[in-house]
This record gives structure tokens, sequence and C-alpha cells, in this order.
């Protein structure tokens, strides 16, 4: 496969990560899926650069990437729970309390 | 291979820095009870700390360690001093209304530590790593301490919005720096401008591809139109002392993001950077500036009005010469000042039980406490810029800039919003200085601390407004 199918293959994925933060009105969980797809996505542009460019730094970078993306997904999930309690909904249209 | 160990002493500050921070975590988890106040001593220990060897390590050369990954260098320390000093008044003014709250003494200290410790890593950085990982580690606590109060749902959905949106911008940035760093084969920002040295815009669209998702990025984080839906809900559904936080610091340390991403990395792309900017800049001051006109919560009009001011401060940015950038952070700096005091005020005087949020709380103030009235009055005045309080200068120097960059025709529109923002700001003077209270008992904060970090803060601004040069010059001498 060339470099431009790798591209092609991250941006359809950020893409996707993008539309489904936009568009999703349903469910909180979704939208953290979604943030995850994104940083995939980014990780699928570092590796492709990465490998044809012959140079490591990118490689590395993605290490890090996914270790944040982790800690990111236990704050999201955590801040879920918290919410969950208070509101007994994780429906994203519910979220209007802050309005003006 | 051989492995060269970096030269660690640039970064001494952040290595304090971390081991104050776990000392405070330790200490809260097994000396609170018998000293409840320890923590709280032992963060403001660690920013004094910080700030001594911030500036006994302050050299007038640039210095580059940790495998180019890790920079020293003048605008640096003056942010990172700024961001300490910053987060030592938050401190100070939040002692109480944490206290009062229950919001947990202990994580609300290491919280912002932590977040802090992000901050300078960040303003230090010289690497995409270093800098998404300082971008991280400032921004993951913040999520935390938003949602600390558990008890009010509204700050859990304040949490949830922000992360959302801080999520987003993160990935933004990187999906831009992705981009970068296959079109220059680096991830270090001093080789990335290098390489860009012998690429024209016109000959590589991956890179102005990039450009735009780091600029977004950017916009993200510092808060500024059309990516400002965040700021008002965050600011609003969060304790007022994380609001305090949240509006001062990370300000700055976006600003030194947008400095090292743009101007360090790209200076010779300016011309395509200016064009995102300037859109950035007019949406954030048009709406920032009206939408403030109808809020009744104080919070959230400053939340609109910090919109306004990031648009400003872009303004500098975007002149694209040295006298913009140190306008720029000049304006930064005086900003962060101003919204210190002004949320500061916020929840010094909110009491065990009741917010003083809404701008009708604040009807009649001077004749329940005038001291605090008249701090409150500088700060507004500063921040609709009305001479010679430290607010004007700021302006003076963005708009000197614009002028010094042919782009008057924005310099002017400018001035325009900044008159049509007058109006509420002098809206809150008026209710406070010629509206009936509507309780008579006389307000006050309890701790002498508090009245003294609030007094030198609000006289402060006003010094400043009479010396802007104290850190004008400081500013010119960075870039």
């Amino acid at each position: 496969m060339t470099l431009t199918a790798y591209l092609i293959i991250g941006a359809i994925l950020f893409g996707i990560s993008l539309a489904g933060i936009v568009l999703n009105r349903k469910n909180l969980i979704v939208l953290l899926m979604c943030i995850e797809l994104m940083l995939l996505a980014v990780n699928t542009n570092f590796v492709a650069f990465s490998h044809f460019l012959g140079d490591n730094a990118g490689e590395v970078f993605v290490f890090f990437i996914l270790t944040v993306a982790a800690a990111e997904a236990a704050i999201g999930l955590a801040i879920l729970m918290v919410l969950y309690r208070k509101r007994h909904t994780i429906n994203v249209d519910d979220l209007n309390t802050l309005k003006g | 291979m051989n492995f060269v160990i970096p030269d660690v002493v640039p970064a001494i500050p952040e290595i304090f820095m971390l081991a104050m921070t776990c000392i405070v975590l330790l200490s809260g988890l097994f000396l609170q009870r018998r000293y409840p106040s320890l923590p709280y001593m032992l963060s403001l220990l660690a920013l004094v700390g910080a700030v001594v060897l911030t500036v006994a390590l302050y050299k007038h050369t640039t210095e580059i360690t940790f495998h180019n990954s890790y920079i020293i260098d003048h605008i640096g320390s003056i942010l990172k001093v700024t961001i300490l000093g910053t987060c030592f008044f938050v401190f100070l003014y939040c002692r109480r209304y944490v206290a009062d709250r229950n919001i947990l003494n202990t994580e609300f200290y290491v919280l912002c530590l932590f977040s802090v410790l992000g901050m300078m890593v960040l303003v230090s950085a010289y690497s995409f790593i270093s800098l998404y990982l300082g971008l991280e580690i400032f921004s993951l606590p913040l999520y935390a301490l938003i949602a600390l109060q558990r008890d009010a749902a509204r700050s859990a959905e304040a949490a949830m919005k922000y992360f959302i949106m801080g999520a987003v911008a993160s990935g933004m940035l990187l999906y831009g720096l992705s981009m970068i760093y296959g079109a220059t084969k680096s991830v270090d920002i001093a080789v990335v401008s290098q390489v860009l040295t012998s690429v024209p815009a016109s000959q590589n669209l991956i890179l102005v591809f990039g450009l735009v998702f780091v600029v977004v990025g950017v916009a993200f984080k510092l808060g500024g139109a059309p990516f400002h839906m965040w700021v008002p809900d965050v600011y609003e559904g969060a304790p007022s002392a994380v609001t305090l936080f949240i509006a001062t610091a990370p300000k700055i340390a976006a600003f030194a993001m947008a400095v090292r991403l743009l101007v360090d990395m790209m200076p010779l792309y300016q011309v395509e950077w200016q064009h995102m900017l300037i859109v950035v800049a007019l949406v954030s001051m048009a709406i920032g500036n009206f939408v403030a006109i109808v809020q009744t919560n104080l919070k959230r009009m400053l939340a609109y009005s910090s919109i306004a001011h990031m648009g400003y401060m872009s303004l500098g940015l975007l002149s694209g010469n040295a006298q913009g950038y140190s306008a720029a952070s000049f304006y930064i700096i005086v900003y962060t000042i101003m919204s210190l005091g002004a949320f500061g005020m916020v929840t010094i005087l909110s009491g065990k039980g009741f917010e003083m949020e809404t701008i009708n709380d604040y009807k009649g103030l001077n004749s329940r406490n005038p001291w605090l009235a008249f701090i409150m009055l500088l700060l507004m005045f500063s921040m609709a810029g009305v001479p010679p309080i430290a607010g004007f200068f700021a302006k003076l120097g963005v708009i000197e800039s614009l002028v010094e960059a042919h782009l008057v025709w924005l310099a002017v529109l400018a001035l325009v919003f900044a008159i049509i923002g007058a109006y509420y700001y002098l809206r809150v003077v008026k209710v406070m200085y010629f509206d009936a209270p509507e309780h008579q008992s006389r307000i006050d904060t309890t701790s002498m601390d508090t009245r003294i970090a609030i007094s030198a803060n609000g006289l402060f601004i006003l010094v400043l407004g009479i010396f802007p040069g104290i850190i004008f010059n400081l500013c010119k001498a960075a870039f």
C-alpha cells in the first residue's frame, strides 16, 4: 500500500469521529468512543509517515499518544459516572442546564 | 549505541514542582488530620520555591536540552513566573471557599499544582512530544477539578463539556502536527522551522493543511471564537474557585503554545496563519462583546469578556512583527492579572451557602464595602480599557502594532468593539455605586490575607497602568 492509502484511512477515521461528535445527540459513551477514534486516526497518520519516511520519532510519539488516550478515557468515564449519579441520564440532549 | 545524559539544569523548576506536588499529596493523605492546613501551606511553598528557581536559572541566552525537546528562554521564564504567581494568588483567594463547600481540600491543591506543572512543561516545550505531553498534563487535572464538587449537578455537566471540547481540541492539534511531521520529517520545532525556510508555502499544501488544524487547536485552547462554545458554560458551571483557576493560568499556557507553534516554528508562513487569526480575532471580539451585554450572571459575562480579550490578544500575534508579539505577551499578562482580580472577587465575596454570581448581587456593593467596590471598579475600568489603568496600555500596544503592520482597518474595528465592550463593564460599576443594595448587612472577607491579596492585585493593575514599563520592557526584550 502507498502512503496515500494510509493517509486516506486516517482522514476517513478522523472524519467519522468528528461527524460522530457533531451529529450524535443520544449517548455520551458514543462521544467518548469518537474521541478515542480521533486519536487513533492521528496514530495511523504518524505510523504511516514514520514508516515511509524512515524516521522513528513518529512511532515514539504514538506510544505517548496511546498512553495519554488511556488516561483521558479514565477521566472521561469518571466524569460520566459523576454525571450519571446526579442526573440519572447520559443523554447528550439533557446536558442543557447551562445556557444563555 | 551511546546515550548522552541530558543537561537537567534547565528543568529544575519543573522537577522541584513535581517533587513538591507529590509531597503535598502524601502530606494530605497522612498528616492532614493532625495539621489540617499543611497541604495548603506546602502548596504555597512549592509555588514560591518554583518562582525562586525559575528566576535563579534565568539567563539572557537561550538553552535547549533533552535532545532538542526542551527550551529555556526569555519569554518562557516570564510566562512561567506569571503562571506561578497567578496560581499563588488563586490559592490565597480560594482557601476559604474550598473549605466552606466540602471540596476535597488536598485534592484541590494537588490537581492545581499538577496542572501548573503541565503548563510549565508546555511553556518550555520545543518538540511536538513534549508540547503534547505538557498540554495534556495541564488539561487532564482541570477536567477533574471542575467535577470535584461532586454534589453539584451543573459542575458535572460543565466538566463533561470541557472534557469533550478539550479532547477534540487536542485531537485537532495532533492531526495538524502529524501533517507537519509528514511534511518535514521531524518533531523538533527547531528542525521543522529550519526545514520550512527552504519550502515556500505555495508548494506545500500538506503543510498549510496541517497549519489549519494547528490554528484550530490553539484557538480552542485559548477559547477564541468560533471555537468558544465551552467557555461560558464551563466558567458558569464550575465552582467559582475552579473558574478562577481556569480563567487565568491556562490562558498564559495556551498563549505560550501559540508562540511556540506559530511564531517560533512557522515564522515564514506568517501570511497563511495571519488570515486565519484575523478571522478568529474578529469573530471573538464581535461575539464576546455583543453577547456579554445581555448576560445577567457575572461569571458568564466575564466568560464572554474573556473571549473578546482573546480576540484582542490575537491581534498582536497576527500583526507578525516583534512589536506585535511583545504587545500580545504584555496583553495576556495584564489580562491574566485583571481576570485574577475579577474572578477572585467573585470567589472571596461568596460566603458559606451563597454565591455572589449574578450582577444583581453586586447592587450597592459600595455601601456594603467601599474598599472592595473600589478594587472592583479598578478591575472593570481596566478591562474596559480606561486610561490610566493597565488594560488601556495593553490595548494601545496591540493596536499600535496593527497600525505598524498596515492593518489599519482592523485597528479601527478593534476600537469600535472596545467601545461596545465598555458598556457592560460600566454597567457593573453603575450597579455597585448607584443601585440600592438588596441586603443592608456589611459584606466582608473574613481573613486578612485575602484582603491584602485582593488589594495588592487591584492596586498592581493601577501601578502597572502608571508605569507600564515594569513588564512591558521585559516583554519587549523577549522578541
